[in-house]
């Protein structure tokens, strides 16, 4: 075997190429599942013609045509944040990839905070939108903005609180620390309360990225695209879109590393050791997308208020209640 | 490489310098390919396809503040929990007894919010 050795900036560069290609493949291949997961629960063909083999090459052909849109930029709209937004969306949602273990070994970063680091880069995407909506200068766009900055409240509590009970499971931040601390049979356990955080993670998660049943601040039937009314081209695909997808995917691979078991084999069983945990991971997050995709599919949107109701009235007290029964678990549990 | 404790973020850096060279980049690239002919019409806000009346910038309602405010108190909770989620278990009962104790008088403030129907929807 040929021993390579490698310094810390060329092992940082191959990360780099790593992610570079990964993410954008990932939220290609993420858009095609997409259209077809919708096609497919919604009893409609969606695109069949591009390549020939069920339109495979559709989202290709939505990206290049995206290039060659025109970047319009309102006259009235505020030009530097209007331009600036989509980087803000887009870029804390690639940083969200470099904390999540794909196997033991290969993760970006494995910071001591990783969790609290998803938690934090997680909710900056935010200000993005809020940026995007209130500078284009447009009605829709500024009520949708509005309506994510709620949004931002309802969810984030939710998603936090849970995260928490996750780390008084585990007993530390670190993401490859959370999944080394999982044993089968993984969120059934703790009995009752692993489910339930599940569960409060996967609303939260949903209202964060906005997708519906909680898609008040795009929804297209009343506001056009919300904070993207007035976007065009790449800038469109970068804010909206590509982070969109990136994003879905994103908390797909929390949800397998903070629930899931991560990149371990689904059941303890011996001849499942030898695959490696990559594949386990990339199984376990396909099913975590197909999951959203299929929540997203199925349900109509909430209303604002009803949002606000669920996640002040339930959501919140019920992981105020999980917290403190997780650790009455751990310390006087079995 | 930087070694120490922010000798990780380092990556992080690099990583986000490299995003937004991504999302820049990527313009200015599609710039050779794209058109740009901005008229009146087409750099108009859009507005259902109507002439826009006023300015974008209009006066909205920000129903939810009392929510924002509730948020703020829950937030700064959670910096709270975090630190002793990592630790409580080898403090044992006193420090799980401490943080009953800090839960529940934020329960109360929530359940006096609902109380006095300040998480209405105005």
């Amino acid at each position: 075997m040929i021993e390579i050795t490698l310094t810390d900036w060329q092992i940082l560069l191959v990360k780099l190429l790593i992610i570079l290609i990964v993410v954008p493949v990932g939220a290609l291949v993420g858009g095609y599942v997409l259209h077809k997961e919708m096609a497919h629960m919604q009893h409609r063909l969606g695109p069949m013609y591009a390549g020939g083999w069920h339109g495979w090459a559709q989202t290709l052909a939505d990206g290049i045509k995206f290039a060659y849109k025109e970047d319009i930029i309102p006259a009235s709209a505020d030009k530097r944040v209007f331009s600036l937004a989509p980087a803000v969306i887009f870029v804390p949602v690639l940083l969200l990839y470099l904390v999540i273990p794909i196997d033991q070994n290969l993760i970006v970063e494995d910071l001591d905070v990783g969790l609290f680091f998803l938690l934090a880069i997680g909710s900056v995407g935010s200000i993005g939108v809020l940026m995007a909506g209130w500078s284009s200068a447009n009605k829709y766009a500024l009520i949708g903005a509005l309506r994510s900055a709620g949004q931002l409240i309802a969810y984030e509590l939710p998603i936090v609180l849970s995260a928490a009970a996750i780390a008084m499971l585990a007993g530390t931040l670190s993401l490859v620390g959370i999944v080394e601390a999982q044993d089968w049979p993984y969120i059934v356990w703790p009995p009752g309360i692993g489910l339930a955080l599940f569960l409060l993670f996967l609303a939260g998660a949903m209202a964060e990225m906005a997708l519906p049943p909680f898609d008040m601040p795009v929804a297209e039937s009343e506001l056009i695209t919300g904070p993207f009314t007035e976007y065009t081209g790449m800038r469109f695909i970068f804010g909206f879109f590509f982070a969109e997808t990136a994003h879905m995917i994103a908390f797909a691979a929390i949800g397998t590393t903070l629930f899931l078991g991560g990149y371990k084999p689904i059941v303890p069983w011996e001849p499942l050791e030898v695959i490696p945990g990559v594949l386990w991971f990339f199984v376990k997050t396909s099913f975590m997308v197909f999951l959203l995709l299929w929540v997203r599919f199925s349900f109509p949107r909430l209303r604002e208020d009803q949002l606000q109701k669920f996640a002040w009235k339930a959501l919140i007290p019920l992981s105020l209640v999980l917290i403190l029964a997780t650790g009455a678990w751990i310390l006087y549990g079995p | 490489m930087p070694e120490g404790y922010f000798g990780s973020y380092v990556t992080i850096g690099v990583f986000a310098v490299v995003g937004l060279v991504l999302v820049f980049g990527t313009l200015a690239l599609t710039r050779l390919l794209r058109p740009n002919v901005p008229t009146r019409a087409k750099t108009l806000t859009y507005e259902s396809g109507i002439d826009p009346i006023g300015t974008g910038w209009a006066q909205a309602n920000v129903r939810y503040y009392v929510f924002a405010l509730l948020f703020v108190i829950f937030d700064v909770e959670a910096v709270f929990l975090f630190p002793w989620a990592t630790v409580f278990e080898d403090l044992g009962t006193q420090a799980f007894v401490e943080m009953v104790i800090f839960i529940g008088v934020l329960a109360l403030a929530l359940l006096y919010a609902i109380k006095k129907r300040v998480l209405e929807w105005l």
